[in-house]
């Protein structure tokens, strides 16, 4: 089901079939060209189906933008070891829910996607390791699982061309950390989920020592329409270098927050202002997160530009994994901050000392700021302490906590400064209402 | 250990999953599977599970002990997961948090003593846009408010 109204500015590319009936269904995606992408593929070379992918500009959904199709090259094909399809279903990016929506209305576009990776990579066996709090997506993929068995998608000798494929669920536990590539490799070996150092990528060495392909739900899901309509159709819709639609999943003090399929490149302003109805209550905007609670904060002058990967690199951010965060006039910045960074502190799995005792110092610095006991030297102190985290961590989950929090120290120093000497927050007064 | 029926078959099929040796992989869905029948990750639950998998009860312990959905002590009936994160927070997740420790007169990772609720403050659930939000169990509660929680944990207390 659709948790938001869509909207008309939508280009409904990965999300197409989510408002018709039963859409999860085989019938349904049948019905709608399911399955000819994959059908397209298996007469294909390997080489022809990385050239689609590769003149289709898409690039990772996940967050760090990686080009899918030079990604799924590094794949050893000739390998003597089996290979293996991992998907990313371990969504936890705070701002992002998108892949949720992806399994919950069309399952087969991602087993689809799987497929068409399988026939790439030689790989005959592919994991989609699922985050354990989304357990009712396990049914919804198993039953699609089931139902494209049942028709010969999935099994052996597929569609008799001799190709054979095996798709299979797997649960997580609760764990952000698990949604970096390798610690999520390592969870699905059943283990603590730490990272491992790299090289060697999973491309060479991933799940079971064995080449992998490793990509978000997301990214799967955009697969098979490149397939069906051509690589050149898909980087169309998007800017140079980014090709494609997204899910932007707008979430916060906006009138209509919802996940809304746009062109890559669409402005963020409108994004705010058209797809999602404005700011609530005509409240003015102060900041937003544009890719999730990793990627640093936009002043709301800094949100008239193209939602891309290199546009809003060069802004001085990320477009991450599509979670635009939106702020109102009345938010607290030192309170964001903090509450990211408690968030940080939590999910550090403890393998990098940097990051381990970075977020749980930054966490405890920052709460203090926000309840009027911090002194003015600290403020400088926030900013080199997160300095000192990036890159020199295993995983980018110390960067991911460093990056944000010297972004609000030096957009909003005054909001911190405005908490120094015992004052009381400037803006607990405002405190919202829970409204239907 | 005795398990049901069902949980058994999935065990099986679990542990069919994997590639030849490497059926250690099938330990934590085993463990989210098992611990949703047994109510908790217990002792005896950690020793059958390493058993079945070849494994030292140390090895099941260490994964034990890195997963917040892995809990050593049962949850209420209903175990209330609240979202506090950004999204949720700006949305007023706050006092939707408060309103449910003084509705049910317990705290975080607590049980109510007729053992019907529990109640947990909980990461990015994953559904920022339609905050704020929370889970009962596994399912999801959208666009909650005072209003709305109230109602749900009457609605609940009725199911028995």
């Amino acid at each position: 089901m659709l948790h938001n109204e869509p909207s008309p500015l939508e280009v409904k590319v990965l999300t197409s079939r989510f408002e018709l009936p039963d859409s999860a269904s085989l019938e349904t995606y049948a019905a709608h060209e399911g399955y000819e992408g994959f059908r397209k593929a298996l007469s294909m070379k390997p080489e022809e189906i990385l050239g689609e992918l590769k003149a289709s500009n898409l690039r990772g959904r996940g967050g760090a933008g990686f080009p899918t199709g030079m990604k799924w090259g590094f794949v050893p094909r000739n390998s003597p070891k089996p290979k293996y399809i991992v998907v990313n279903a371990d969504e936890g990016e705070p701002g992002t829910c998108k892949d949720r929506v992806l399994m919950e209305n069309d399952p087969h576009q991602l087993i689809e996607g799987m497929l068409i990776a399988g026939l790439a990579a030689d790989a005959h066996a592919g994991y989609i390791y699922i985050r354990g709090e989304y357990r009712y997506l396990i049914g919804i993929m198993d039953h699609a699982i089931e139902e494209a068995r049942a028709r010969g998608y999935i099994g052996r000798n597929i569609l008799g061309s001799g190709f054979d494929f095996e798709v299979y669920t797997h649960t997580g536990a609760g764990s952000y950390e698990c949604g970096e590539e390798s610690a999520l490799l390592e969870s699905l070996e059943g283990k603590r989920g730490v990272p491992r150092i790299r090289p060697p990528f999973p491309a060479v060495a991933g799940a079971f020592g064995c080449p992998t392909v490793l990509n978000n739900v997301e990214t799967y899901c955009a697969v098979p329409v490149i397939l069906r309509r051509g690589g050149a159709w898909f980087a169309d819709l998007g800017t140079p270098k980014n090709g494609g639609t997204r899910l932007f999943c707008i979430s916060g003090h906006v009138n209509r927050p919802g996940v809304y399929e746009l062109p890559m490149g669409f402005n963020l302003l409108r994004m705010i202002n058209e797809v999602a109805g404005g700011v609530r209550g005509g409240k003015k905007l102060k900041a937003v997160i544009p890719g999730g609670s990793s990627c640093p904060v936009l002043k709301a002058v800094e949100c008239d530009i193209a939602m891309d990967y290199d546009t809003v690199a060069k802004a001085g951010s990320m477009l991450g994994s599509g979670g635009v965060v939106v702020m109102d006039e009345d938010t607290c910045m030192v309170k964001a901050a903090a509450r990211i960074m408690r968030f940080y502190s939590h999910e550090s799995c403890g393998w990098c000392i940097p990051c381990r005792e970075g977020t749980a110092w930054l966490s405890k610095l920052l709460a203090r700021f926000h309840s009027g006991a911090g002194e003015r030297q600290e403020i400088d102190l926030i900013g080199e302490l997160a300095q000192n985290m990036l890159g020199r961590t295993f995983c980018p989950l110390g960067d991911a906590a460093a990056m944000p929090t010297m972004a609000f120290v030096k957009k909003f120093r005054d909001e911190f400064e405005a908490h120094l000497d015992g004052r009381p927050c400037p803006f607990e007064n405002k405190k919202r209402l829970v409204t239907a | 250990m005795t398990f049901s029926a069902e949980l058994e078959a999935k065990f099986a099929k679990l542990i069919g999953c994997y590639p030849p040796g490497r059926q250690r992989a099938a330990l934590i869905p085993m463990l989210m599977f098992a611990q949703d029948e047994v109510g908790a990750v217990t002792p005896e639950l950690v020793a059958e599970i390493a058993s079945r998998l070849s494994l030292e009860p140390a090895q099941v312990e260490e994964v034990v002990s890195y997963y917040t959905m892995l809990r050593r002590k049962p949850a209420g009936r209903h175990h209330i997961q609240i979202c506090t994160n950004i999204s949720c927070m700006l949305n007023g997740a706050e006092e939707l948090w408060e309103h449910a420790t003084r509705k049910l007169g317990i705290g975080d990772k607590e049980v109510t003593p007729d053992g019907e609720f529990s109640l947990e403050e909980v990461e990015c659930i994953g559904a920022c846009s339609w905050a704020p939000a929370m889970q009962v169990g596994y399912e999801f509660h959208h666009h909650m408010t005072i209003e709305k929680f109230d109602r749900l944990i009457e609605s609940l207390r009725r199911i028995h």
